[in-house]
């Protein structure tokens, strides 16, 4: 089930998730950013990006390979004991691939446009449902703190009730976990490997600081498209 | 080693004479500087109202049984200060601070209010400063300069009964840090039910206190305790504390205790 939603997801379109068939399994790939890794400076350090690009992203599509291979070996063995036993693998290293991968698109260097506010129909949603941008930033600043241990915290939308939604995770859980009718528009990783070089224990200045350079024009855009 | 780090500051508020008394007695009593340091603050503090009768329950941060850099070159000072200094230090502040408004939990041990505020897998909010306090504390003393190389006497030949050898137990321990998801803690634990050591694999603050079984060693697995030595390098970290940092005196004692509750089987005394 796990595996039909991944392949759902796939569809949501130009996620840049690097999917390409090989034998017939589908393997997974490493997404380019699309800035520098210093671009995000001083909100996100260089550091930070590259160990979380190049090691922590890197290291969930190469195990979620590894898991789908497994995966496909005993599917095709009709061995439903190391396929439950695969699922596990399967949510963490996909959900980790397919947070990152919404992630990159959720930053933007602040001369790309990096932490200007959204316009159009998702900054007039967000008036409408929370009042003012800023108490949805205190309110995802809030939870995001309060998460124990590691997670995402996520703006959502809901595309059956058209609503907008402020959701932790734990662990790499994609925000679809909470709801099967979540979407979401905006993540940010508060797993310690996200801030601990540069803010080290003070999560909460790492996420005051990373509005900095949140692309609102990806969140807008995947807004529009789900509640035309 | 006693894992009591709880005792409780009763100020009955009379003439500050009395109070007063209380706290240098227990200045002279405790050495650590920073339970003094504890005790001068709550002095200020409680030197404010005095006609009323407040209690007051507090847990203090245990200082590691070395200096914060001991454990250099495999856990840096720098790691040290963060982790105890910041982490630990937050846990044990943020703990008073609940209990400070919740009668209801005075008075318990760490142990108990650890498997009181779990609430049967539906947490207090208490439970996780309680859990991570008592988890830190565990984890400072699994430790020690000139650590790692190899356990001896009883508590080698439990692990070789229980996992065939001690290297399968390294690389079964090891294997436990590398897939645990998120964060969590790796635990050597002896099994009440089974009467056998296992490794377990506990998330977030989650400890065996929960289930019964008695914790022999720990290593913790939140990013925050290796990142700044270690990066995302997981495998390093978890090696390095297998071969110098684990302090095999301090799991021979706690299995010892262990024993007290666990009949593990009668020695083999050879006859003549």
């Amino acid at each position: 089930m796990a595996l039909r939603t991944l392949v759902a997801r796939k569809s949501l379109g130009n996620l840049g998730l690097g999917f390409r068939q090989l034998r017939g399994l589908q393997t997974y790939s490493l997404p380019d950013l699309p800035y520098d890794y210093g671009a995000l400076e001083p909100a996100i350090s260089g550091e930070i990006m590259q160990l979380h690009h190049q090691k922590h992203h890197q290291a969930y599509v190469t195990n979620y390979n590894k898991a789908l291979e497994q995966l496909d070996a005993a599917t095709a063995k009709g061995d439903s004991h190391t396929v439950a036993k695969l699922l596990s693998a399967l949510k963490f290293n996909g959900g980790g691939h397919i947070n990152h991968s919404i992630f990159w698109k959720n930053l933007a260097p602040v001369k790309e446009g990096g932490g200007e506010p959204p316009h159009g129909s998702l900054g007039w949603a967000i008036d409408n449902h929370f009042g003012s941008m800023e108490v949805l930033v205190q309110k995802m600043n809030t939870e995001g703190a309060a998460l124990q241990g590691s997670g995402w915290v996520w703006l959502g939308v809901d595309k059956e009730l058209k609503t907008l939604v402020v959701q932790t995770t734990e662990n790499q859980d994609p925000l679809v976990s909470k709801g099967a009718n979540l979407v979401p528009l905006l993540g940010i990783d508060v797993w310690e490997h996200a801030y601990y070089l540069q803010y080290k224990n003070v999560r909460p200045d790492y996420l005051k600081n990373i509005w900095k350079v949140i692309n609102w024009k990806f969140a807008g855009e995947v807004y529009k498209k789900e509640c035309p | 080693i006693m894992m009591e780090t709880s005792w409780s500051c009763c100020t009955n508020l009379g003439p500050s004479g009395s109070s007063l008394l209380v706290t240098s007695d227990m200045s002279k009593l405790f050495q650590k500087p920073n339970f003094a340091q504890l005790c001068q603050q709550k002095k200020k503090e409680l030197q404010g109202p005095r006609r009323s009768a407040r209690i007051h329950a507090y847990y203090g941060l245990k200082s590691p049984p070395y200096k914060l850099d001991a454990l250099e070159p495999y856990m840096s000072q720098r790691t040290l200060e963060m982790h105890w200094g910041k982490h630990h230090r937050s846990y044990v502040e943020n703990l008073n601070k609940q209990l400070e408004k919740n009668d209801m939990l005075y008075g318990y041990t760490m142990d108990e209010l650890i498997k009181v505020t779990y609430n049967n897998g539906n947490p207090l909010p208490e439970f996780n400063n309680a859990a991570q306090v008592w988890n830190h504390d565990f984890f400072w003393e699994s430790m020690q300069p000139g650590g790692g190389n190899m356990p001896i006497f009883g508590l080698l030949q439990q692990i070789e009964k229980d996992f065939g050898s001690f290297t399968n137990f390294r690389e079964k321990f090891i294997e436990a840090s590398l897939t645990l998801f998120g964060s969590g803690w790796v635990w050597l634990v002896l099994r009440r039910n089974e009467k056998r050591l296992a490794i377990l694999k506990t998330s977030n603050a989650i400890n065996p206190l929960i289930s019964a079984d008695i914790p022999i060693i720990s290593l913790d697995m939140w990013e925050h305790a290796y990142y700044l030595d270690y990066k995302n390098d997981k495998g390093k970290y978890a090696n390095v504390f297998m071969d110098h940092l684990v302090s095999w005196n301090a799991a021979t004692v706690r299995m010892a205790r262990a024993q007290a509750f666990v009949n593990l089987g009668e020695p083999k005394i050879p006859v003549a």
